[in-house]
């Protein structure tokens, strides 16, 4: 199987020496969908921007590979680094109002993509925006096309952005907590849109998210990261039915079922917490120590 | 027996409708509510739900009358509160206390937290205040020494517990609790909504909580409302609702959530 992402040791801090990733690997091939899950804070999004290169200017990368479709991103100038992201990858992001521009009609954000980034004619990436807008079931693509973001709804919007993030066909796409916006009907809608797309494509996704239950609907394996560690990284069907970790258990104790209404949530335990925060600063010791 | 602590009879809501606005005249009204009936029965937890734009905050408002109903009755413990003024309104409103989605913007950045829950309390003339303010922290399980702190200074789900701290602290007889926990992560979640029931069953409490997730509601609420397009769409007992939902719209929504399980239906 083709690996399309792979992350070796990426370990990341702010300016001031405070560590916001440490030492995170993961790999991901053609096909596959990974969750990313933690808490807020946890640093989830932080590896998301790492990977695209838009990490705010106040983190510093300290050591690590990022590789992508077998071509090391870190070692790239900036804009080699924008032409690969631009043509291999893509994001979904949370919330679809700011993502898009306010004052440009969708046709236009969907297409001077393809012009721009992949050097396309404008006929053609007219004729691949309705394509696109198609394929992520959108009715009355014309009037779509012609309409500024507000005269959308949130679930369209994000339909907008999901045809925008496959239209130069990447090798992955992030899509960071796509769905956290959206009511929970619209949400299925989607999520199984983004599932149907990533299979019909053979994209890798990365799926970011808090939410469990999620995971349980459209991931294959999962990383829980506290603290910018990554605690457990696993099958979600081993995670689900055997969790190794004392805080992955802890997560999973603490969300709600509306089928198992007499379950008592419990919030992650002190001593969980305690535990992993000295597995953390063991490591963190060994890091300094090596540096 | 059950003691109504509010009646809604017939409510109408319209707000103005501002996207549909002509540059001059009038501004067209949007009808919101429509026709909505319950009673909220002392110790209650009653869960309002429904997908957004449903109506269900612009409810918890009218019930607080934080807005002016349009039509129909609000009964506070048999008074009708529906068109008080404002200055008619105070003296009733440490009796019905809110706790609102957002802290950060619910809670005064400027202020010490002392200050964010004695400044209510100084406002409706109780005495001790300092007192009253260690104990509604107490009751949310925050140090004494949050006291001097900043809104900033604390994390979502103690902030959270601040807001619940202000409204606790002037004894009311209702809370409505407007998606308090849609912004905090489970293990917060998690401490938040045990920390409400607990309050409930000792201060006596009725609370209507509004959310989103019919996860939450079922482990907290007894009565649910389901909300659809401002019209009520289901009401019922908490077992009877998730056990079996009566209209298309509760199926929909139960069918919707993705739970943390793999063995779960979800087509």
């Amino acid at each position: 199987m083709t690996t399309y992402l792979s992350i070796r040791n990426l370990s990341v801090s702010l300016v001031s020496g405070q560590r916001v990733l440490r030492s995170v690997s993961m790999e991901l091939s053609r096909g596959a969908v990974r969750g990313l899950v933690g808490e807020s804070g946890a640093g989830k999004s932080m590896i998301g921007k790492a990977i695209l290169g838009i990490l705010p200017r106040s983190l510093i990368i300290d050591e690590g590979e990022i590789y992508l479709e077998g071509v090391d991103l870190l070692s790239l100038t900036s804009n080699d680094l924008r032409k690969k992201i631009g043509t291999s990858a893509a994001l979904i992001p949370q919330d679809p109002l700011t993502a898009l521009n306010p004052s440009h009609r969708i046709g236009r954000q969907i297409i001077n993509r393809l012009i721009d980034i992949l050097g396309w004619e404008k006929p053609d990436a007219i004729r691949r925006a309705y394509e696109l807008l198609d394929e992520v079931q959108i009715p009355d693509a014309k009037r779509v096309m012609r309409s500024f973001p507000y005269e959308l709804s949130g679930g369209m919007r994000q339909r907008i952005l999901i045809a925008s993030a496959f239209a130069a066909e990447p090798k992955l796409i992030i899509a960071d907590e796509p769905t956290t916006a959206l009511d929970v009907t619209v949400q299925k809608q989607i999520l199984k849109l983004i599932k149907e797309m990533q299979t019909r494509h053979g994209t890798a996704l990365l799926f970011i998210t808090h939410d469990l239950g999620v995971v349980s609907k459209i991931c294959q394996s999962l990383s829980v990261l506290y603290s910018g560690k990554v605690v457990e990284d696993t099958s979600v069907k081993k995670f689900f039915t055997k969790p190794k970790h004392s805080y992955s258990r802890a997560l999973l104790a603490a969300s709600p079922k509306y089928t198992d209404p007499k379950s008592n949530l419990i919030p992650v335990p002190e001593k969980v917490l305690s535990f992993v925060e000295n597995q953390i600063s063991l490591s963190d010791e060994v890091w300094m120590n090596d540096r | 027996m059950t003691v109504n602590i509010f009646q809604i009879r017939d409510l109408f809501v319209d707000l103005p409708d501002l996207t549909n606005k002509p540059l001059i005249g009038k501004i067209p009204n949007l009808s919101i509510l429509k026709d909505i009936s319950f009673n909220i029965v002392r110790g209650d937890i009653l869960g309002i739900v429904g997908g957004s734009g449903s109506g269900k905050s612009t409810l918890g408002r009218a019930i607080v009358r934080l807005l002016e109903p349009n039509g129909g009755e609000i009964y506070f413990e048999g008074l009708n509160i529906t068109h008080l003024s404002e200055v008619e309104l105070r003296p009733l409103r440490k009796k019905f206390q809110m706790v609102f989605q957002d802290p950060m913007s619910s809670l005064n950045p400027r202020h010490r937290i002392k200050s964010i829950i004695g400044g209510p309390l100084k406002l409706h003339g109780f005495q001790d205040v300092d007192r009253l303010v260690t104990e509604a922290l107490d009751h949310v399980g925050l140090p004494n020494y949050f006291k001097s702190r900043y809104p900033h200074e604390l994390s979502g789900g103690q902030r959270q517990r601040v807001g619940i701290a202000r409204a606790i602290a002037l004894k009311p007889d209702f809370i409505l609790a407007d998606e308090i926990v849609s912004g905090l992560d489970v293990s917060s979640q998690a401490l938040v909504l045990s920390l409400l029931q607990s309050l409930v069953k000792e201060l006596g409490l009725t609370l209507v909580f509004i959310s989103h997730d019919l996860s939450v509601v079922r482990r907290l609420c007894n009565k649910i409302i389901v909300l659809q397009n401002g019209h009520i769409v289901e009401q019922a007992t908490a077992k009877k609702l998730f056990e079996s939902p009566k209209s298309d719209y509760t199926k929909e929504l139960l069918s919707a959530i993705p739970l943390p399980d793999l063995d779960q239906i979800w087509n």
